[in-house]
């Protein structure tokens, strides 16, 4: 009974959305109060219906209901229950369900939370998001409904979850990176919304910013654990392949960031206004697009779901109604929208512009890369031709060197204009520290001086002393948290930056016979084997080894890797075990049992030296922009003219250096 | 702004989504376009990963079935067919060749002594020529040949037990018999 309800419910949210969308749009047009009261209701009914329908899937889950396909192929009775409920989301049916309820909790969140909006623009908000839900319902409805039975042929057990995915952070990677994706819907409404009304001012870009801000924030976090979980789980640390579904996943990002800057020039100084308006449909398109990738298995990837052609023509042809729709919207009326502010090239504007250009730059080299397949195939008429992670590396490394460039010199930047004066005054000193620490840096720690290295760390210190020099100027308590927001997302750049670069030039990696009670050294730890165990996990055999790590003879910790055989699908996982710190990780995983009678097994220990900055900068990234919209100028219900000038002359404070406005830069400052 | 310039984003789309459909209608990506199925497996010539032997021809995959699998180790999903490979060696006597695909020789090799070697030999293929000449994809692919050196099976993607038994066995079950008693 209870996945019929589900079902049922599902339905019932696909009716109230398609409702939801002719009263937006139509209340939004004619500004008729009850049509816009009633698409508020509508909201909150499409998403009471889709949380019911997740909630009777996942019941479904856990009572071991396998008459149910989906539960069937994607859980087993001997899963620990919280791995019942990440199941919902191990395969394509249920995290498009996930996927809905997570759409719809953002409609709900727009509904409730948008009280600042005028009554007509949240309508027409309201609308597109309803529009995009409905579509969303059809094509779980039509093409991949979860609810389906397998009677009277239903199996006695499941084939279980894909022990990939029985880890902790598959519980929480994909709903989080679906609340980025997602969420970024909401900036794509309001930019239609834009469109149609043809308002585009400092207040719209206000409302717009914290609803980007999270969803960029989210989609941080969830790419990262997702790097994070391949890095451990995968057992071979490696921690970003070019995967296609990981481009999918980075190529919103990428317009994301774009967006978050562009929008910051948009509510202050009133231009990139059209500009804002396509990343804003970049953004959610792309987020789309990523979708099509990953379910019409149209691109071959660790990550892809079953493939169904009739689901990858579903997404074609909703892609070509919503993104083309809007995108033809755009080309119609942007026009309208006209932004006439003047600004140098030494200007905050010009590396704002910057900024977006070197992203929007890497986002087209990466979609390239990732659809090169593709247009390869459809050119040569079905001939088949891939680019590797090389081509990603060789394109994407020097841009970002030449963003942090950028980057560096950001803080120091005034709007519309600023003199070369003080730019070489502000930024000698952390120019000259940088690149001296970057060549003392690397000389003292590892003996050697490597050009990528040695670039690295200049790059990764000039941002953050850069940044932190202003933060002091500003006054590090003084600040306002949307300053505090930029710094901590730019310091996590830096960071991240640093932990990528490092970790890729430094690791050491060695392949090793052990023998039980031998000892290898490597880069100065002494790994002791001392041999391995059988274990039993609640659906899993394993072998576990013991390596007892010293160094300068004194134990330090002791790591247990195991090798693990998942029963239901006779699977074999390798789990690492992983010593973390701040400076590096030692990583230790089982290879093959090179002689099982005498227990001699060839062994992988790296040490992978600043990894987990790559983690913790995302981390800080994503921190940043949540801080940003904490900013009391967010938190106002309605924001009055009169505030919101006090507000921007508050800026002004932070933003600008006083003293430097007639060119008489004080030493006290510098 | 030009007015006309703002159809650029649009007319950008559009061209994405005509690729996409035409790669996802021009064929199942999982299939092999027809344009190599019963084609012989291209001549080539190459070093083999392990050091020291002699030069790889394509006379070397001739003699018997044999499943040619193009991978590398920047490859999650070479990793996670990586056993079902193993057990096709062992346990069905397949006899499996290797193409290491845009890869380093030296993290190949390092690979293969821990997850274990389930190949007759590995091709280098450290620029991916033979992989355009075999219309490669993306790792890892598989391509099953006859005893003639003929292409009879394509899989993109991973080999797995479900591939194994609906679409890999049947057909070399096939081959077999051609061959006769």
């Amino acid at each position: 009974m209870g996945p019929e309800l589900g079902h049922v419910a599902a339905i019932a949210a696909f009716v109230l959305s398609c409702l939801l969308t002719l009263a937006g749009l139509i209340g939004g047009a004619r500004n008729d109060g009850t049509l816009l009261r009633l698409s508020q209701s509508l909201t909150v009914g499409q998403w009471t219906f889709a949380v019911l329908s997740f909630v009777f899937l996942a019941l479904a889950f856990l009572n071991d209901d396998f008459t149910v396909a989906y539960v069937a192929e994607n859980s087993n009775s001997q899963l620990p229950d919280h791995f019942k409920i990440s199941a919902v989301w191990g395969a394509h049916e249920g995290s498009f369900l996930v996927w809905i309820v997570i759409m719809a909790s953002w409609m709900l969140a727009v509904a409730l939370r948008g009280g600042d909006l005028p009554a007509d623009f949240r309508g027409r908000v309201l609308g597109v998001l309803g529009l995009l839900q409905s579509g969303f319902l059809a094509f779980l409805l039509f093409t991949s409904n979860p609810f389906e039975r397998l009677v009277p042929l239903a199996p006695a057990e499941g084939a279980d979850l894909n022990p990939l995915l029985q880890d902790v952070g598959l519980i929480f990677h994909p709903p989080i990176l679906y609340t980025g994706y997602v969420g970024f819907s909401v900036a794509f409404a309001f930019a239609l919304a834009a469109l149609m009304t043809g308002r585009l001012d400092a207040a719209w870009a206000r409302w717009s910013r914290p609803w980007t801000n999270v969803a960029w924030a989210f989609l941080t976090v969830g790419i990262a654990l997702g790097s994070w979980w391949a890095y451990y789980e995968l057992g071979w640390g490696g921690w970003w392949f070019w995967d296609p579904v990981e481009n999918a996943s980075f190529m919103p990002w990428l317009a994301g960031t774009a967006l978050v800057h562009s929008l910051a020039v948009t509510e202050k100084r009133g231009t990139f206004k059209s500009w804002t308006l396509l990343l804003a449909l970049t953004a959610f398109s792309l987020s789309l697009l990523g979708a099509f990738i990953v379910r019409s298995g149209v691109l071959t990837s660790v990550h892809a779901f079953a493939v169904d052609p009739t689901r990858g023509l579903f997404i074609l042809v909703f892609l070509l109604i919503v993104v083309g729709g809007s995108l033809l919207l755009y080309a119609l009326r942007a026009s309208t929208i006209q932004s006439s502010v003047r600004y140098t090239l030494l200007s905050r504007e010009a590396f704002m512009l910057v900024n977006n250009l070197l992203l929007v730059v890497s986002l087209a080299a990466v979609l390239y890369g990732t659809l090169h397949p593709l247009i390869y195939e459809a050119l040569s008429g079905g001939q088949k031709s891939s680019v590797g992670a090389p081509y990603f590396n060789a394109v994407f490394v020097p841009l970002m060197v030449l963003l942090a460039l950028a980057l560096g010199t950001a803080p120091v930047l005034r709007w519309k204009d600023t003199s070369t004066g003080l730019l070489w005054q502000s930024l000698r000193w952390v120019a000259l520290a940088a690149v001296g620490l970057g060549l003392v840096v690397p000389w003292v720690v590892t003996g050697a001086l490597a050009w990528q290295v040695v670039l690295t760390v200049a790059l990764g210190l000039w941002i953050a002393l850069s940044q932190l020099k202003d933060w002091w100027r500003v006054g590090l308590r003084r600040a306002r948290l949307a300053y505090v927001g930029m710094a901590c997302a730019h310091l996590g750049f830096a960071a991240c930056l640093l932990g990528a670069g490092l970790t890729t030039q430094l690791s050491v990696e060695r392949d090793l016979r052990f023998e039980p009670g031998q000892s290898h050294t490597v880069a100065g730890y002494r790994f002791e084997f001392e041999g391995t165990d059988a274990v039993t996990g609640p659906n899993y055999l394993a072998d576990q080894g013991t390596f007892n790590v010293f160094r300068d003879d004194q134990l330090l910790f002791t790591l247990t890797p195991e090798k693990r055989r998942y029963l239901a699908r006779n699977s074999v996982m390798t789990e690492a075990a992983i010593d973390a710190g701040i400076w590096r990780d030692l990583y230790v995983s089982l290879g093959e049992p090179l002689d099982p009678n005498n227990g001699v097994w060839a062994v992988r220990i790296q040490v992978k030296p600043m990894v987990r900055w790559i983690w913790s900068g995302a981390g800080l990234m994503a921190l940043g922009g949540v801080l940003a919209i904490l900013d009391r100028r967010y938190r106002r219900r309605r924001v009055r003219v009169a505030d919101a000038a006090a507000e921007d002359a508050a800026d002004a404070r932070d933003s600008a250096r006083a003293p430097a406005m007639d060119g008489k830069a004080g030493p006290a400052v510098a | 702004m030009n007015r006309a310039s703002l159809f650029v984003p649009f007319a950008v789309f559009l061209l994405i989504l005509l690729f996409g459909y035409l790669g996802f209608s021009l064929n199942d990506p999982h299939k092999l376009p027809s344009a190599l199925l019963d084609k012989p497996f291209p001549t080539f010539e190459a070093e083999p990963l392990r050091p020291g032997g002699k030069t790889l021809r394509r006379e070397d995959l001739l003699g018997a079935p044999v499943l040619v699998n193009v991978w590398a180790t920047w490859c999650p999903t070479c990793r996670a067919e990586h056993d079902e490979l193993k057990r096709l060696r062992a346990d069905e006597g397949l006899k499996i060749v290797g193409i290491n695909y845009k890869d380093e020789p030296s993290k190949a090799r390092r690979w293969l002594a821990e997850l274990g070697d389930p190949y007759d030999f590995n091709i280098q293929d450290p620029d991916g020529r033979i992989g355009v000449e075999l219309g490669v994809y993306g790792a890892p692919e598989s391509f099953l040949l006859d005893a003639n050196g003929v292409i009879r099976y394509k899989r993109v993607g991973d080999v797995n037990p479900r591939i194994w038994r609906d679409e890999i066995q049947p057909i070399l079950t096939l081959l077999q018999q051609e061959a006769g008693p």
